[in-house]
Parts: structure tokens; C-alpha cells; sequence
């Protein structure tokens, strides 16, 4: 009988598959296609100070083993996620979900993170200060160590939840990011946001998104974010959240290896909605094909 | 919305790139005309949205045309190749507004959802016109289909070369009918609205992440606010777009 529990910043998941934001929306797309409870959590869509429409579609083009998506952090805003999202999420969600914030400023960071702080059933904030698809703010904070050290400071002071930041892999050495959020009281690390891309319409010569670039993701990344989640860890003491292109229970066990303590699973959901449940039925076999008793020990074991 | 292998037993070309897919399994997923499944074909990431063009207990309709590296490579998809399938996904047209004479109105691969809408309407007693409209007289089809099921086909061409000239709106007849079904390119459902005050809906085409209200790559401005191609339509009341 294996193990697959871990534990989040003090937080214990029954296994270590998080469905990722912007892949799930608030769970209610997914809710009438399999129990949500066999996640070890979700992450919901990013969630702004104000309700906003996101970006002129096509918001997606597709690349070899993934996508680039543009969505623009398109959210009901704040106010109307705690009035009417998270009861909804209660009725088919009982466990601890990952909220996922993000702004265009300092304050707006703020505003939210206090808000979302009073909600008992968040069990982290997760950070979003990645994001490529937005103008004048998002992937700002992520790109310059010290304003993602300002973020999260700001942050810090209004909430004692768990503080997880998500990271841009835009930047010419992560780590340095990671050590200037672990400097200010964040409690864990995710990993990564989408890598920034590009794709053309050879019929027009023009980008086939409006918006010109979008965040890459899928299988695609993976080998990236298994780099970066290695070189995190060896930088940092807090925990790692894995995140690219995870398609398999194989995948998890590679990331974790690599030094995360949970993973997000994302474009997976896209192309298979039961993605994530079939992820977790199968880490059992896998682990016992590896020789892994207890997940939480692999954590970093590659290093 | 339901996962399952279905089999490829007919792919066939049916007029200039244009071709008809017939998949044999489980296809109760589809309640209601308008209702599209998402495709995943071999060697590319994202599944590719069809609009059923009909469908009964254990197989299901679909008609494509070739217009990138995806449609291009179902071409040589041999009868026998199973494909994983969602099914039964989206919102589809609402029978129940056709009033005493719907007009059906499709533009090239637009035209397909339209044909299981006709028989349904037609099942239902009701005189049913279409106007379909194709580039040229080569790029046509269904036609004969439509008029079997006894609806009242009119057709029109871009150059003339089948019908009268000009798209789908130009063999319309609105003053004779009582409600609108579209389907067909943006630009040609954004001039029907500006050319008639009839009340109707038209089913949206967008490019899909998903295709089941995950991903939110598929919005469009509705008067409520966004709303999602792939869920909350694609058949939208035009009273709804926020055009």
C-alpha cells in the first residue's frame, strides 16, 4: 500500500495533483464530469480587483505539444468571486482551494489578497505575478527581483495564509526572483507560468493572436520547468508547487523528483477533461513500479 | 458532453475540399441540433471542433472543409481509424422560437448544423426555407439533401456560377419568414443583422482551447457579459450579442 500524500505549506493533501489556474476555471465545468475531491486541490482562475473581459479572440493557437493562450485574465473580479463562485465551489468542493490573485498594482495585489484572506475555504494564495497575456502589470512584478519583493512583502503584511508566489519563467535566472520572494515571508514557490511565444499566419504574414505574443504551455514545457523547479529548489528552503506541462503520473513523480512538493497539472485538462483523476489513479502503480512508498519522500530526491 | 473511441467508417470528399466524415459509437450525447464534438487527431495537441450535421443512435455526421494543417490531415485519416471523441458538447438552436416559417440561412462549412435543424423542423410539420450559400457552384453541397427532407432550398455563389449571385443573405427572402437560424462566417452573420430586424440566432464559430468552458479562449461580448462560444452557445439569440 503506497502513500500519496503530501503536505503544502503545513496544508496535507490526500495526493500531490493540484489542477492549475486558467485551466479550470472555478471547478463547475469539470464538477459534472468526476468527483473534485479526488484532487488533492485546485487552483481557480486568476482573480482581479475588478471584473475584466480579457483579450480580442483568438486567444489560442496551437504548437507542436501545446498551446499558446492570450486569455488576458479574463475574471468575474474579486467581489463576485467570493459572492457567488466560492459557495458554489463549496457545494462540490469540500477541501482547501488555491486562490489564484492578480493585479496591475501593488494595492490592487493587496485588496484582493485581504479579501480572500477572510475565506475560510482558501487554503493558500497563489500569487500570480507571471502573467504574460496582460498589459502594464502582471509579468512586471515577476521580471524584477524587486518588485516581486515588494509584492510580496505588501502581500505578507495582510495575510497569514499560506503565501505561495507563482514564477515567470521570462526571466534570465529565476532563482534570483525565488530568493527575493523566500526573502519577504513567502511560504512556497510555484512553477512556471507560460513561456512567452509567438506563432504567424503565413496567409496574412501577420501573428495569428491579436494580442501578438501568448503564454506557451503543454508536454512542450515540461523539460523547461523541470530545469527551473531543480534550480529553485537548490536556491530556496520553501516548498515547490511544479507546474508545465504535466501529463502523467510518471511526470509528477519526474517534477517532484526535481524538488517540488506538489504539481499543477494545466493544459491536460484542456485536452482531456478527466485528466487529473486519471493522473492520480494511476501514481499508485507507478510509484510501486518505482519503489516509492511515500511520495512526500521524493521530493528533491534527483538532487 | 461525453468521451468515448469512435471509428471513422466514411471520409469522403463531396465537393471542392470539402468532405464527409461519418463516425460510428456512441453519439447520445447530442440532444439538440447546433451541438458540435471535439475531435483529437493523431499528431496534434489541441482536438478540433465539427458541428454535427446529423447523427442517430450509434453514429454521427460531421462535414469539413480543409482549411489548415488539422482538416488537411483528416483527409488521409483512413475508415477504421478510431478517434478520441467529445461529444454532445455546446448549446444548440432553440426549435421551440421557429414560429409558423423558419428561414435557415448557412455560409459554406456553416451550412452542415443547419441540415439536422431542417429535419427536425420538418419532423415537427413546419414549411422550412434554407439559403445556402457556397463560393462557387464546385464548393456546393447538401443541396439536394435540403430539398429531400422538402425544404425549400435557395442557393447563391460568389461568382455567380449556381444560384444568384452574392452570399447567403442574397437569396433570402425575410419578409416571408418568422424567425432566422445562421450559421456561416462572422462577417456575414454581423451584415444579416444589420440587414434585418428579424428576430433569429446564429451559432458562432471561434477558435477553441477546450471546447468545454475551461479555458475561456472562446469568448464573446454578449449584453450579460462575456460568455463562452464552446458553453454557453454556440448558438447565440441575436437579441443576446453584443454586436
Amino acid at each position: 500500500m503506497v502513500d500519496t500524500r503530501v503536505s503544502l505549506c503545513g496544508v496535507a493533501l490526500d495526493n500531490p495533483v493540484i489542477a492549475a489556474s486558467g485551466t479550470f476555471g472555478f471547478g463547475q465545468d469539470f464538477a459534472p464530469l468526476y468527483d473534485l475531491n479526488e484532487l488533492g486541490s485546485f487552483s481557480f482562475k486568476g482573480t482581479t480587483w475588478l471584473p475584466r473581459e480579457g483579450n480580442p479572440t483568438p486567444r489560442i493557437a496551437e504548437c507542436p505539444e501545446g498551446l499558446l493562450n492570450a486569455i488576458g485574465l479574463q475574471n468575474p473580479g474579486v467581489h463576485k468571486v467570493i459572492a457567488e463562485e466560492l459557495p458554489r465551489i463549496r457545494q462540490v468542493f469540500r477541501k482547501p482551494v488555491m486562490a489564484n490573485v492578480s493585479g496591475f498594482s501593488v494595492t490592487d495585489y493587496v485588496k484582493v489578497c485581504e479579501l480572500l484572506d477572510a475565506q475560510e475555504q482558501v487554503g493558500w494564495l497563489e500569487i500570480n505575478i507571471s502573467c504574460p497575456n496582460v498589459h502594464g502589470g502582471g509579468m512586471a512584478f515577476g521580471t524584477d527581483p524587486k518588485m516581486a519583493a515588494q509584492v510580496t512583502r505588501a502581500i505578507r503584511a495582510v495575510t497569514k495564509k499560506p503565501l505561495i508566489i507563482k514564477l515567470s519563467p521570462n526571466v534570465t535566472d529565476i532563482t534570483e526572483i525565488a530568493r527575493a520572494c523566500e526573502g519577504e515571508g513567502a511560504d512556497g514557490l510555484s512553477l512556471i507560468n507560460t513561456l512567452l511565444g509567438l506563432r504567424l499566419n503565413l496567409k496574412t504574414r501577420k501573428p495569428l493572436l491579436p494580442f501578438v505574443t501568448g503564454g506557451l504551455s503543454g508536454p512542450a514545457v515540461f523539460p523547461v520547468a523541470l530545469r527551473m523547479v531543480w534550480q529553485v529548489y537548490k536556491a530556496v528552503k520553501v516548498p515547490l508547487v511544479g507546474i508545465g506541462g504535466i501529463s502523467s503520473a510518471e511526470d509528477v513523480i519526474e517534477m517532484m523528483l526535481a524538488g517540488a512538493a506538489a504539481v499543477q497539472v494545466g493544459s491536460a485538462n484542456l485536452i482531456n477533461p478527466w485528466a487529473c483523476p486519471q493522473i492520480i489513479r494511476a501514481l499508485p502503480d507507478a510509484m510501486a513500479r518505482y519503489g516509492i512508498s511515500r511520495l512526500s519522500d521524493i521530493t528533491g530526491g534527483a538532487h | 458532453m461525453k468521451q468515448g473511441l469512435m471509428t471513422i467508417t466514411e471520409n469522403t470528399p463531396i465537393a471542392r475540399g470539402t468532405f464527409r466524415l461519418r463516425l460510428a459509437g456512441d453519439a447520445s450525447a447530442f440532444t439538440q441540433p447546433g451541438q458540435f464534438l471535439n475531435l483529437s487527431l493523431p499528431g496534434f495537441y489541441l482536438r478540433r471542433p465539427f458541428s454535427a450535421c446529423d447523427w442517430d443512435g450509434d453514429s454521427v455526421l460531421i462535414i469539413y472543409k480543409v482549411l489548415g494543417q488539422g482538416t488537411d490531415a483528416m483527409t488521409a485519416l483512413a475508415p477504421g481509424t478510431r478517434l478520441d471523441t467529445l461529444s454532445g458538447l455546446g448549446r444548440g438552436f432553440r426549435k421551440d422560437r421557429a414560429g409558423q416559417a423558419p428561414l435557415l440561412i448557412g455560409g459554406g462549412v456553416g451550412v452542415p448544423p443547419l441540415y439536422r435543424l431542417a429535419r427536425e423542423l420538418r419532423g415537427a410539420g413546419l414549411p422550412v426555407r434554407a439559403a445556402l450559400g457556397f463560393n462557387t457552384a464546385e464548393e456546393a453541397f447538401l443541396v439536394a439533401e435540403f430539398e429531400a427532407l422538402g425544404v425549400e432550398v435557395e442557393i447563391a455563389t460568389m461568382d455567380g456560377s449556381l444560384g444568384v449571385l452574392g452570399t447567403a443573405l442574397d437569396a433570402c427572402q425575410f419578409d416571408r419568414a418568422s424567425y432566422f437560424y445562421a450559421c456561416g462566417p462572422t462577417a456575414m452573420l454581423r451584415a444579416l443583422c444589420e440587414r434585418t430586424g428579424l428576430p433569429g440566432e446564429m451559432s458562432l464559430e471561434e477558435r477553441m482551447g477546450c471546447g468545454f468552458g475551461a479555458c475561456m479562449g472562446c469568448t464573446v461580448n454578449t449584453v450579460t457579459g462575456p460568455q463562452r462560444v464552446c458553453k454557453e452557445g454556440p448558438v447565440f439569440p441575436r437579441e443576446v450579442l453584443a454586436w
